[in-house]
């Protein structure tokens, strides 16, 4: 008979659980590679090939740098936020959509195990195409890194704030089209308008302040500053945004499933 | 000890729907016991919330002594669930299926691989267990999901209608697998709408209606209940009219099949005493429906008809 859990076994149950979830999200991330790694890799030899290569050497250099070196870090960000939120919305949707999301709320396991190995599985593939995308990226220019943690930090960082944003997106949703919502109409704006592609010095003053407002703006500059060493804000605004961020969704996602919201009747 | 603990148990969906109205239940340690009732009686609902998929409106459930309010982990981990939908991710494996599950309930995978070999070998699944999920046929399915509820050796399991559309040889060998599951100690809760298969597998029966527990009973119990049996005489010569019977109702299907209602006190012995009289031979002797599925119905027609004579 399956031994009851108790405070002792709480955790090392959590553990295999979360590791589970991984080890589920990283086989489904491989099983459909051809959907989740092979579109971001095109997409992003498209911008350095466009962008970066072709348009970039009319517009010359930016805060230093060529164009092509410029934008790689947002390029390599943006891929990483597109690919842990899409990961989530999608694994913990279809989960919901076929019902074996009910294999997890019936077992023992907590929320936040749940919780944390979806978004595990989600910064996994967010890494793992960041990984690809960079080394696209040194097939076009030079990327010596100049603050390694800070890009380490910032990217994980920020891919865990993305997954959990996709995770309470796949809560919420009741249909496929529910999950291509935010990332179309919320997501790809953001990303547009956070600096990937412009140091936002170039913008007017109010548009200045706007974008500030907007949280991509402060990944992509701190992740810029770990490789370049060249930022629009100040790194420590950006640690504390992301913090706050990253432990506001996870708190958000937590009272989401205590709750049952979207997930019990 | 109650291996299930249900007291006021109420449910209330958004839309006003009340589906449980506060039904009590216990089901013993080691019992097999069948949760039966119309469609839409609030079945479904009472096994979700025993099993944390439906939030409850009232009331407690227990699981082992452990509560799902303040013990809902320890509760968790004593149920196993087959439910009435397929809900296996029909784009994995079955290994994988049942081996994450095991993952769940935190078992480690050495031991989840060779658990998995178990279960799935003695519901004939081991050939099939790099097969993806969704090309099995509809009976593996439904016994992947029994592996799969059992994977973590639960004390209690819960079949929601388990054979549903499964064909009879496959339903009669997981009778015979879940009846040795629960001889060996398993507390196994059924509901099915095949009357038949909850009269040869459970010995306690509790009937839901409109969100009431309506009979609640051990199964002989309710069995004796029944006024009325109708029993199929094959006959082994034809006969034109109805024989007359003293005492006993009877009606001609065909020429050489009889139809006979046998009431609670009566006896099989004083009916041949009747047809030896007149010298008409039986050649076999069959219910025309079986035992509990008589009761269900009986107490089906009392309500509509006291639902009638109310409104009139």
């Amino acid at each position: 008979m399956q031994a009851v859990p108790g405070p002792d076994m709480d955790i090392k149950l959590n553990l295999i659980a979360v590791k589970t979830i991984m080890r589920k999200e990283v086989l489904r991330v491989l099983r459909i590679w051809i959907q989740t790694i092979v579109p971001p890799a095109i997409t992003m030899t498209l911008y350095f090939i466009i962008f970066g290569n072709l348009i970039g050497r009319r517009i010359g250099s930016m805060d230093g740098y060529d164009y092509m070196q410029y934008i790689a870090p947002g390029l390599i960000m943006m891929s990483v936020i597109t690919n842990s939120y899409g990961n989530v919305v999608s694994s913990f949707f279809g989960a919901k959509f076929g019902r074996h999301i009910e294999e997890m709320i019936i077992s023992p396991m907590s929320n936040a195990a749940i919780i944390v190995g979806h978004v595990a599985g989600g910064v996994i593939r967010g890494i793992f195409v960041g990984m690809l995308v960079t080394a696209i990226a040194l097939g076009f220019t030079q990327l010596e890194v100049q603050h390694p943690l800070i890009m380490i930090s910032m990217v994980v960082l920020s891919s865990i704030v993305f997954a959990l944003a996709g995770f309470i997106n796949a809560v919420f949703a009741r249909k496929f089209d529910d999950i291509s919502i935010v990332p179309t109409f919320v997501l790809t704006p953001l990303t547009y308008l956070g600096g990937v592609f412009y140091s936002i010095s170039m913008l007017p003053e109010f548009w200045q302040k706007v974008s500030l407002a907007n949280p991509i703006l402060y990944m992509v500059n701190a992740f810029r500053y770990g490789i370049l060493g060249t930022s629009d804000i100040n790194i420590g605004y950006a640690y504390l945004i992301v913090g706050v961020f990253a432990v506001g969704l996870f708190t958000a996602s937590l009272m989401l499933l205590n709750r049952g919201i979207g997930i019990r009747e | 000890m109650h291996a299930l603990s249900i007291k006021n148990l109420r449910k209330i969906y958004p839309n006003g729907v009340e589906a449980l109205k506060g039904i009590d239940l216990e089901v013993d340690a080691g019992d097999f016991c069948a949760l039966l009732g119309p469609n839409g009686a609030g079945k479904t609902t009472a096994i979700g919330i025993v099993c944390s998929l439906v939030n409850k409106t009232g009331g407690s459930v227990e699981i082992f002594g452990h509560s799902i309010d303040t013990d809902l982990a320890a509760a968790k981990a004593c149920i196993g669930l087959v439910p009435q939908e397929i809900n296996l991710n029909l784009f994995d494996s079955v290994l994988n299926i049942v081996v994450n599950q095991a993952g769940y309930y935190g078992i480690d995978r050495k031991m989840a691989l060779e658990r998995a070999e178990q279960y799935l070998t003695e519901l004939r699944l081991w050939d099939k267990r790099f097969a993806i999920a969704r090309t099995l046929s509809g009976g593996m399915k439904r016994r992947l999901m029994i592996a799969r509820a059992l994977i973590h050796e639960p004390r209690l399991l819960i079949l929601d209608e388990p054979t549903a559309g499964v064909d009879i040889e496959i339903r009669r060998s997981m009778w015979t697998y879940l009846r040795r599951i629960n001889a060996e100690g398993t507390t196994i809760i059924l509901t099915t709408h095949y009357l038949e298969e909850a009269e040869s597998l459970c010995r306690h029966v509790a009937i839901i209606d409109d969100g009431q527990i309506v009979e609640n009973a051990r199964m002989s119990t309710i069995l004796r209940k029944l006024q009325r049996e109708y029993f199929i005489l094959t006959l082994r010569d034809g006969l034109s009219t109805a024989p007359h019977l003293e005492n006993f109702e009877s009606r001609l299907l065909g020429e050489g099949e009889l139809e006979v209602a046998v009431d609670a006190g009566q006896s099989l012995n004083q009916l041949f005493a009747c047809l030896s009289e007149q010298n008409i031979v039986v050649v076999s002797l069959r219910n025309k429906a079986n035992r509990l599925e008589e009761f269900f119905i009986g107490m089906v027609e009392r309500k509509q008809a006291n639902a009638g004579s109310a409104g009139a």
